[in-house]
């Protein structure tokens, strides 16, 4: 048969800039989600997040994720599968990146968290709109993962909610 | 009138705007009413029940008469306070509630009706006929007696919500906002100081006095200045403060764009959610009138308000003005008005010791009691110890006293206590945890006094923060006392108006304790005082006094009503921003989304995803012609569907097996590797949750698909039950529904396809899965049907979904098939009674649907004991049942079923159908349905009634397997 072609939940949505802030798609080759069993001790292979960090590794990141669970961005390290379940969720998530310095002022539209004290290495689990989402603090702007069917909405949220911010500016 | 120099207007911008059809200039900073006074406009509104003119009252959004609706292009917005309004270059607004124009008003016969129209009167009178309230009396009164009018058609304007962290949220930036901000600012809390006005400054922008020496202008800007100047200081101008929550939680409501439209990406209002750690109510207080015969003409007003429009926007609304208080407080803006050189004609005081010294006629121990002038204030008259008299005036500012703007302090319940010396209600103490009232807003009403306040108020929120308090030097300011002796009601012949927005007078108030409304609460409802856009804040307090007047009970016994949230009106497109249309919820689309919309099919919404409703071909008149074709295709050949819409679970652990074994009725630690078993999972409650085919991926490793429908819930529960009731199990459960995009491959052709398509070829027995790889790509393969025939669901990562389904479907085409939306799905499932959530639908039980026996009698699992009580069984329960039309009929779903011969009424209901379908397979209408003791039915034939529709069809009761019963075809 023909190839498979691949595409990316926001496949064909150029980044947008509003005041100064710059909205792109971001994809990641890998996210594997860790749980580890019962008992289990993971720690030899990765050092695990605490709730709500970001643990920067080589080629990638783990990032918590909920009770006992966290997302591994790249490579998953060998004779991990047996001390934890793991599924691949490369696909399920759409990765949106907002950059640019107020960027915390545009996503207090729409997420209900007091963004301007997540430091660097800080995540959270929670809403982006109506949207189950995590959020990443990623240099002076954040990254937003939220399903992969809901892109196109958060897309949409996530602009509205910087040309709103942007209109402000222009006094 | 304006006067020069004065006021913090900018006067380098002036500015042109529209009322009632006619241009008039102003400059940037003023508000419609500032700019209306100053043009000579004293008539701006006609009164809700009478159509009596009248003019501005206060300069705040108290305002309970100047409402106006503000044009914008096709948009109107009706009940805008023109005092809250700031003009802007081509601002339209016009008068509201009066017919043709405002100084001409038909429905001013009202006022000559006044006798009659008291509280009550339309309660009383439109009585008979009874159906008539509704058709003819209600739509004539609410045409006649009224606020603005709204444009008919839906707001596009945009609107914005947005959360908001603090450690102290200062609401109010007068004197005691501004210190309580500047103390905890300096103390490096983290501040948000939100004002409701286009300036911050509060009654400060009103005052010529002195601060530290220096004018009391120069101490606002240097205060402004230095929290300006301190990043974790955060000033919201525009942004009222409008209700208390739970947990530190607040409400406001943000003026964005209305004092600057233009740019399409501005909102028009941002609703705030502010979540502070302590909060400063500083919001001031409210002048009160009082209440003599005529005190409703345009040009009577709060006395404090002439202060503001003097000081602020340099306009006074009158050339002869007088002053009618009952306090010092008013005498200061005699003083700032003939400082000015406006003539004071008079200054009544009802205090008989009232002081004498200033420089114009001044009336100690006198009333008001009367005014003339139709359309603007002309003459009024006084009555002193020496008799009456009439003095020409074209202004009067009242003044009754001030009511502290404790409204936040009622939003969780607490009430407010009566103060005798001050004639005032005050916040009780603690009335918010965390919310600590200061300066004006607690009864203190001198400069001194607030920002002395407003440091001390901060410093308890530091403290309770758990932060030191900077050493702080309260400036020094005028320290007068407030003097006080109340005056409700004026007598004398005469309307005596208390509530000015929905003219209720003095007598009003009486008639309803008269007629044993005496609860402040009932005699709300009765009079209507204290509703409306001002929510009665100028005239609560002088109500319920003549209220406790008329009942004996006194004003601390009579109390206040409820305040509630929102403290001003707000805005619902504010408050539910960017829910508009399809904003209202997340539209999820699947990978195929736009092959199948590039294919003609419409979308049709399954909970919050866009699936393919049918994909026609040409030639193709109507859905069910598609929807046929598509049927015989998949009966016929082969046909493809997207179904990545259904909850997967992936669940893996040493407990893996007897976890799913807890949460499905039937068991599944007795599935072999490889295999996929379908199961029903029940709630609690013993009925059926949702239903769906696990497969076993490994040992300890399984995968859980759920129906679209309920794929939250279920994920949801398996959380809820992996965390409540088997923690220390081994078991790990995730969603991975987003991860893969799976599409079924339906018909006897089902196999040729996968054939052409894998890269090596698979024989995979009935509910049996495995891995496969296509063109490389690790997929995952079930053999699993929801349509009856030879099918296979295969899952691709979800980046190859949409090539995967193109070319699906390119490959069924060339063997006579294709595409298959919802609709053909559905008439598939029916003929083969297969259950969606139309059938388990939260009221069926196991038993119900014919599945008693998956319940395991070998195991317990999650609702088993429930589903065993009296009644969820037995022959009194609705079971499922096929039906077929007795000849050639039209079925519908929610038709009801009676027994024949019996009438179709309520008592003799037997059951309702939930699926009906047109089957091209079976050349005929099937339905499934419930019906009472349906399985010892088959065969007899019963009526299906459909009310809404008209519909009575004979109906033959039969197996809800309609179609292959035997299961020859999946096997295939």
């Amino acid at each position: 048969m023909a190839d498979l072609i691949a595409r990316t939940a926001l496949a064909g949505q150029g980044p947008v800039t509003w005041g100064g802030l710059t909205l792109r798609e971001v994809t990641w080759d890998r996210i594997t989600s860790v749980a580890p069993f019962r008992g289990a001790d993971v720690g030899a292979l990765l050092d695990w997040p605490a709730p709500n960090r970001v643990v920067a590794r080589d080629g990638g990141r783990i990032v918590w994720t909920g009770p006992g669970q966290a997302f591994l961005f790249g490579p998953v390290p060998e004779g991990l599968a047996d001390h934890a379940a793991l599924t691949d969720q490369s696909d399920g998530w759409a990765g949106l990146a907002l950059e640019g310095k107020g960027a915390a002022e545009v996503l207090a539209r729409l997420v209900p968290l007091d963004l301007d004290t997540m430091g660097p290495g800080e995540a959270s689990r929670t809403l982006l709109g109506h949207m189950n989402a995590l959020i990443i603090r990623v240099g002076t702007g954040f990254e937003a993962l939220v399903f992969r069917s809901m892109a196109r909405t958060a897309w949409h949220d996530i602009e509205a909610a910087m040309r709103g911010v942007a209109a402000r500016q222009r006094r | 009138m304006r006067i020069d120099g004065k006021g913090r207007i900018d006067r380098a911008a002036p500015v042109r705007f529209r009322f009632d059809g006619v241009e008039y200039g102003g400059f940037r900073g003023d508000t419609l009413a500032s700019a209306l006074i100053a043009n000579g406009v004293a008539l701006v509104a006609r009164s809700f029940k009478y159509h009596r003119p009248r003019g501005v009252v206060t300069a705040g959004s108290e305002e309970p008469n100047a409402l106006v609706e503000v044009i914008e292009g096709l948009q109107r917005t009706p009940n805008v306070r023109a005092t809250v309004q700031e003009i802007h270059e081509g601002l339209v607004a016009r008068s509201q509630n009066r017919w043709p124009s405002l100084r001409w008003d038909l429905l001013s016969v009202n006022d000559l009706a006044a006798p009659v129209l008291s509280a009550g009167f339309y309660y009383k009178t439109f009585m008979w006929p009874r159906a008539f309230w509704e058709r003819l009396y209600e739509p004539a009164i609410r045409r006649a007696a009224g606020l603005g009018s709204l444009s008919q058609r839906g707001d596009d304007a945009i609107y914005e919500t947005a959360f908001a962290f603090c450690d102290v949220l200062v609401i109010g930036a007068g004197p005691a906002g501004l210190m309580a901000a500047l103390v905890a600012g300096r103390a490096g809390a983290r501040v948000i100081l939100a004002d409701e006005q286009a300036e911050m400054g509060g009654a400060l922008l009103a005052d010529v006095g002195e601060i530290d020496g220096a004018p009391v202008s120069a101490w606002v800007a240097s205060a402004l200045a230095e929290l300006g100047a301190m990043p974790n200081v955060r000033m919201m101008v525009r942004t009222t403060v409008t209700g208390v929550y739970d947990g530190g939680t607040y409400s406001a409501l943000e003026r964005v764009g209305l004092h600057r439209p233009g740019d399409a990406d501005l909102p028009r209002e941002c609703f705030w959610r502010i979540v502070a750690g302590q909060a400063v109510l500083a919001a001031g207080a409210l002048e009160r009138g009082i209440a003599f015969p005529d005190n409703d003409r345009p040009g009577i007003m709060s006395a404090h308000a002439l202060r503001v429009y003097l000081h602020r926007y340099g306009v006074v609304p009158g050339e002869r003005i007088a002053i009618f208080a009952n306090n010092d407080g008013a005498r200061q803006v005699a003083r700032d008005l003939m400082a000015e050189g406006v003539t004071l004609v008079a200054i009544i005081d009802t205090r008989p010791d009232a002081p004498t010294a200033e420089n114009c006629p001044v009336y100690p121990g006198a009333s008001v009691t009367g005014t003339r002038g139709r359309r603007a204030l002309r003459e009024i008259t006084l009555r002193h110890a020496r008799g009456e008299e009439r003095i020409a005036v074209d202004c009067l500012g009242v003044s009754g006293g001030w009511n502290p703007t404790l409204h936040l302090t009622g939003h969780l319940n607490g009430r407010p206590l009566w103060d005798e010396g001050l004639a005032a209600f005050l916040p009780a103490k603690d009335a918010v945890p965390g919310m600590h009232p200061a300066g004006a807003a607690t009864g203190l009403f001198s400069t001194a006094g607030c920002l002395a306040d407003g440091a001390r108020v901060a410093g308890l929120a530091l403290g309770a923060l758990g932060r030191d308090g900077p050493e702080t030097e309260v400036p020094v300011a005028e320290d007068a006392d407030y003097r006080i002796a109340p005056v409700w009601e004026v007598a004398g012949k005469g309307r005596k108006w208390l509530d000015l927005a929905n003219d209720v007078t003095t007598k009003d108030v009486r008639l309803a304790a008269q007629e044993n409304f005496v609860s402040v609460e009932h005699m709300k409802r009765y009079t209507t005082q204290g509703m409306a856009p001002d929510q009665g804040k100028s005239s609560n307090v002088a109500a319920l006094a003549v209220l406790a007047d008329a009942t004996g009970r006194g004003i601390a016994a009579t109390g206040t009503t409820t305040f509630r949230p929102p403290f001003s009106p707000t805005s619902i497109a504010a408050m539910g921003a960017g829910g508009r249309g399809t904003g209202f919820a997340p539209q999820r689309f699947t990978t195929s989304h736009a092959a199948s919309v590039a294919r003609g099919a419409p979308m049709v919404e399954a909970g919050l995803w866009y699936r393919p409703s049918y994909f026609p071909r040409p030639g193709e008149a109507t859905w069910r012609e598609a929807c046929d074709r598509e049927v015989r295709m998949v009966r016929g050949s082969v046909g493809v569907c997207d179904v990545s819409t259904l909850g997967k679970i992936d669940i893996q652990g040493a407990d893996a097996a007897r976890f799913l074994d807890l949460v499905y009725a039937n068991t599944f630690s007795s599935l072999p590797v490889g295999r996929v078993r379908y199961g029903i999972m029940l709630r609690g409650d013993g009925h059926v949750m949702d239903d769906g085919t696990t497969a076993r991926l490994g040992a300890a490793h399984y995968l859980m698909t759920t129906t679209t429908a309920a794929a939250g819930e279920v994920m949801r529960h398996l959380d809820f039950v992996r965390q409540a009731y088997c923690a220390d199990w081994d078991v790990r459960a995730i969603s991975v529904t987003e991860a893969w995009a799976q599409v079924a491959v339906a018909g006897p052709m089902a196999k040729t396809l996968l054939d052409s398509l894998l890269d090596a070829q698979v024989d995979l027995a009935f509910m049996a899965c495995g891995s496969v790889r296509l063109s490389g790509v690790a997929a995952r393969l079930f053999r699993i049907s929801f349509s009856g025939e030879q099918g296979y669901e295969i899952a691709v990562p979800a980046r190859y979904g949409e090539s995967l389904f193109r070319d699906l479907v390119a490959r069924a085409e060339t063997l006579g098939g294709g595409a298959y939306g919802m609709e053909a799905l559905n008439v598939l499932r029916i003929e083969k009674g297969f259950l969606t959530h139309a059938e388990i639908h939260g009221r069926i039980t196991a038993f119900d649907i014919g599945m008693a026996g998956m319940v395991s009698g070998k195991k317990d699992c999650i609702g088993k004991p429930a589903s065993q009580r009296p009644g969820l069984s037995g022959p009194e329960r609705e079971q499922l049942v096929g039906l077929r039309p007795v000849g050639d009929a039209v079925i519908t779903a929610g038709a009801h079923l009676f027994s024949r011969g019996e009438a179709s009424v309520r008592v003799n209901d037997q059951g309702y159908v939930t699926s009906v379908c047109y089957s091209p397979t079976l050349g005929g209408y099937l339905g499934l349905a419930f019906l009472r003791d349906g399985r010892a039915r088959m065969g007899e034939e019963v009526r299906l009634v459909d009310h809404l529709r008209g519909l009575d069809v004979a109906c033959r009761v039969c197996d809800p397997v309609f179609f292959d019963k035997e299961g020859i075809r999946v096997r295939g």
